[in-house]
């Protein structure tokens, strides 16, 4: 590597690729750069383990996501005695090109930004990459997934300074683009079982009896005073279906046991939050008993157990991986207490009162994102007045 | 006498640790330097110029705005050199020792401050707020006296102290003749301070338990519009022996540490002497060390033809760099790849035992991204994170309003290390406090 460093510095042949060659070289040799004012010595951390770290913590939710797309096709073709190989081979095939796609779309346009601010090229999207197939839905055409990418790296991160520095959550952003721009695809029949072959492989006709829409999907359109989720073949699910995650969804949110491994990763290594994460579900669970309370009809999801509320959906996905997100969440240890609370809140309220959105996770994130300073700005006001009080009883 | 247990912080185990606590002599040294920087908040207008005879305790300069600051030569000889460096700055100002015992004696019958202003111990005290060289003339509200160092391999000041132990009293009498407020003694569990005059407060709890700012905090919190002074036992203990014997000494023990020490141990010298006396021959491999006057945490980079630096009582010696081109540190799983964070294994085999550390930063400077970092590494009442954050964008109210009047560098620089996104914290807190200063005089 140092061979070949003289090109890609100011004034040789390379020089508009300097940024890349040092993405390069410090992804694989840790740099050398030795303390100049200050401490002495570092930690061995730095934001290159914490992102991988969470990228491990994503990898059960993404293989077992693998697993269930080709599980659901298999069964929406009616070859349901397939092998778990092939499900899982059929999976990866279907969803290997979405991840190519994000993250040669995000780096690519991080590389461009990185070189023309003559910046290090940083590496916050090696989560957002990833966490964009999980939660795009697996028939979304490629080219959406490309320019809701673009579009949230360009206008949710890199105008507001780049990775730290963004307010919304920049996969959720890719998210509720592809949701508001492209909503008939992102919903009912056709959005979240694969049908068609990936890569000639899965070849079939669909089965007559086929129904893709999710469990809320289901909930959101039911009618009349009971309430029965069913699976692509019309036969019920249970809350333990959700849990272990075999049902119609985004990539990564089926299985609750997935991102529970994912959990235990994020909370050991004390790379999440544990205040935010708990408090989600404390505020989910909550607002789920509370509307529990009074089933209706006309709000159907009000008639789902708390526990199937936070099993089926996003929900705990949410609050595992997107909640946690420190750079758009509440920074202080009081603030994250009530941004968690107020997102497993807010996820239940617009699930049960607002059919047009049968998933509230993404946008009680996104609220959130845009109140979390607010939080912090009023935990660090008691502080200062604190402070200003101290000074005024002496006087 | 109260107690106060602190839960933050974190107590960083270096290999290299003194084991043998006899204090052995240093060689004699062949040139001796005061070095302005570690004054900070004095600008040198000097008093002495080369070739001119100081004796030891006689001023070299003096503060450019405060005429009564003397800076004082350690040691009886001639004016060698004034070293400049970029614009005419000072960089040091060698003596080359005559050997004679030629030392000033101060009439302490006077006004205090003017005793110790002319003693040259003035500049070895610091304030709070902006954590410089105290202003005369105003009176502190409170003084604070740390009497333990809790930085990595740091050295017992019980064993520096040695008979000055005998001054403590003394000293206490004299600063607390000079506050409104009193004098606040931090010592760690199961030292014994004898000072009927100061509030003895017991520190348990991880470095930067030792901290006169974090022992101020958690005692009697430093407001704005306050001043306080913050010294250690050891300038304590000399201010004692000056008003008891009329001179100040000069003579210091010296913990000479780290990994690349080949015997780790105290040794007497004295104040701002040359490295070569103390160190040569006693490095594994003096290539590739760094040589720290101080802790590997707040301490001065100098090297072996450089000089022993303020506060003169320890010398850390570490390896520059010992894994050149390390191949995907960030993946590592080896526990000895040293991380007080889960993300990596150290923690399985126990954060206690001494590691190898070396001067690379490991990382890249990053925007804050992970929360908290910096609150867990400072046992104060202040968010730290939103301090640094004010300090940065320059916003001065925020600052004043966050609490920037309570710290010095020194109590971010845990933080500094344990910090993922390698930010330079306490050139951060120094430039806010310097610039405070400016705005507000």
């Amino acid at each position: 590597m140092d061979k070949i460093q003289p090109s890609f510095r100011p004034g040789g042949k390379l020089a508009k690729l300097e940024s890349v060659y040092d993405g390069m070289e410090t992804f694989l040799f840790t740099p050398n750069a030795t303390s100049r004012s200050g401490a002495h010595i570092h930690d061995g951390n730095d934001l290159k383990r914490t992102m991988i770290t969470v990228v491990v913590a994503l990898l059960p939710a993404l293989l077992f996501g693998m697993y269930n797309i080709g599980y659901q096709h298999y069964l929406a073709i009616g070859q349901a005695d397939a092998s778990w190989f092939t499900m899982f081979l059929y999976g990866l095939l279907a969803l290997l090109p979405v991840i190519v796609v994000s993250y040669a779309v995000g780096l690519g346009i991080e590389f461009i930004g990185a070189q023309i601010h003559h910046k290090e090229i940083q590496e916050g999207f090696l989560v957002t990459g990833i966490l964009i197939p999980l939660i795009v839905p697996i028939n979304t055409p490629l080219w959406m997934t490309a320019i809701a990418t673009a579009f949230a790296v360009i206008f949710a991160k890199e105008v507001f300074g780049g990775t730290g520095m963004n307010i919304f959550n920049v996969a959720l952003i890719t998210r509720a683009f592809l949701f508001f721009a492209y909503p008939s695809r992102m919903s009912g029949d056709e959005a979240f079982v694969k049908m068609d072959s990936a890569f000639g492989m899965g070849d079939g006709s669909v089965i007559d009896t086929f129904t893709g829409a999710t469990p809320l999907g289901q909930v959101a359109t039911n009618v009349g005073d009971s309430l029965q989720m069913t699976n692509i073949l019309g036969e019920p699910i249970s809350c333990m279906d959700a849990f272990i995650g075999l049902i119609p969804g985004s990539p990564g949110e089926t299985s609750m046991i997935a991102i529970l491994l994912g959990a235990a990763l994020l909370l050991i290594t004390g790379i999440a939050s544990w205040r935010i994460m708990c408090s989600v579900f404390v505020g989910g669970l909550a607002m789920s008993a509370l509307v529990h309370v009074l089933p209706s009809a006309t709000y159907p999801a009000s008639m789902l157990d708390p526990w199937t509320q936070l099993c089926l959906g996003g929900f705990a996905f949410g609050a595992v991986f997107m909640a946690t997100d420190p750079v758009t969440g509440a920074r202080t240890n009081v603030g994250q207490y009530i941004y968690g609370f107020l997102i497993g809140v807010f996820a239940i309220l617009i699930r049960v009162y607002n059919s047009g959105y049968p998933e509230g996770m993404m946008l009680a994130i996104l609220l959130m994102n845009a109140f979390a300073p607010l939080i912090d700005h009023c935990v660090v006001s008691s502080n200062i007045k604190r402070r200003a009080r101290r000074v005024a009883t002496k006087e | 006498m109260a107690t106060v247990r602190l839960k933050k912080g974190f107590d960083i185990h270096l290999l290299g640790a003194i084991t043998d606590n006899t204090i052995v002599d240093a060689a004699s040294p062949t040139s001796v330097a005061v070095v302005p920087d570690d004054f900070h908040g004095i600008i040198p207008r000097m008093e002495k110029k080369e070739g001119e005879h100081v004796a030891a305790g006689e001023p070299l300069y003096h503060d450019k705005n405060y005429e009564a600051i003397k800076v004082v030569s350690p040691v009886s000889g001639t004016v060698k050199e004034v070293r400049r460096g970029e614009r005419r700055h000072i960089d040091a100002i060698i003596i080359a020792p005559d050997g004679d015992n030629d030392i000033v004696t101060h009439n302490i019958m006077g006004d205090a401050e003017q005793v110790l202003l002319q003693s040259g111990l003035w500049v070895m005290m610091r304030q709070r707020p902006y954590d410089v060289v105290p202003v005369p003339g105003i009176r502190p509200k409170n003084v604070f006296v740390t009497a333990f160092d809790s930085a990595p391999l740091a050295p017992d000041l019980d064993i520096v102290l040695g008979e000055k132990r005998q001054y403590i009293q003394k000293g206490t009498e004299v600063l607390s003749g000079m506050t409104d407020g009193r004098v606040y003694i931090g010592i760690r569990d199961g030292q014994d301070i004898v000072a009927p005059n100061a509030e003895v407060t017991t520190f348990v709890g991880p470095h930067p338990a030792g901290n006169t700012g974090v022992q101020a905090a958690n005692t009697v919190p430093v407001n704005k519009g306050e001043t306080v002074w913050t010294i250690d036992i050891v300038t304590l203990a000399r201010i004692g022996e000056l008003f008891t014997t009329g001179k100040v000494s000069h003579d210091t023990v010296v913990a000479v540490t780290g990994e690349m020490v080949q015997q780790p141990r105290y040794v007497k010298s004295i104040m701002g002497s040359d490295l070569e006396s103390i160190l040569k021959g006693k490095l594994t491999d003096a290539n590739c060390s760094r040589i720290i006057s101080g802790n590997v945490l707040t301490g001065s980079q100098v090297e072996m033809s450089q000089w022993l630096r303020s506060p003169y009582r320890h010398i850390t010696v570490i390896p520059e760099n010992n894994k050149p081109d390390e191949f995907m540190g960030w993946a590592s799983i080896n526990p000895k790849r040293f991380s007080i964070y889960r993300t990596f294994t150290t923690w399985l085999c126990g954060l206690k035992k001494p590691v190898s550390m070396d001067s690379r930063i490991k990382g890249g400077e990053r925007a804050i991204v992970r929360t908290g970092e910096y609150d867990a590494m400072l046992p104060m009442d202040i968010y730290g994170e939103f301090l640094i954050k004010a300090i940065i964008s320059g916003d001065i109210d925020k600052m004043e309003q966050l609490g920037i009047y309570e710290i010095a560098p020194e109590d971010f620089a845990l933080a500094e290390f344990a910090d993922t996104s390698k930010l330079e914290l306490q050139r951060i807190v120094r430039e806010g406090l310097d610039k405070l200063r400016a705005e507000m005089s």
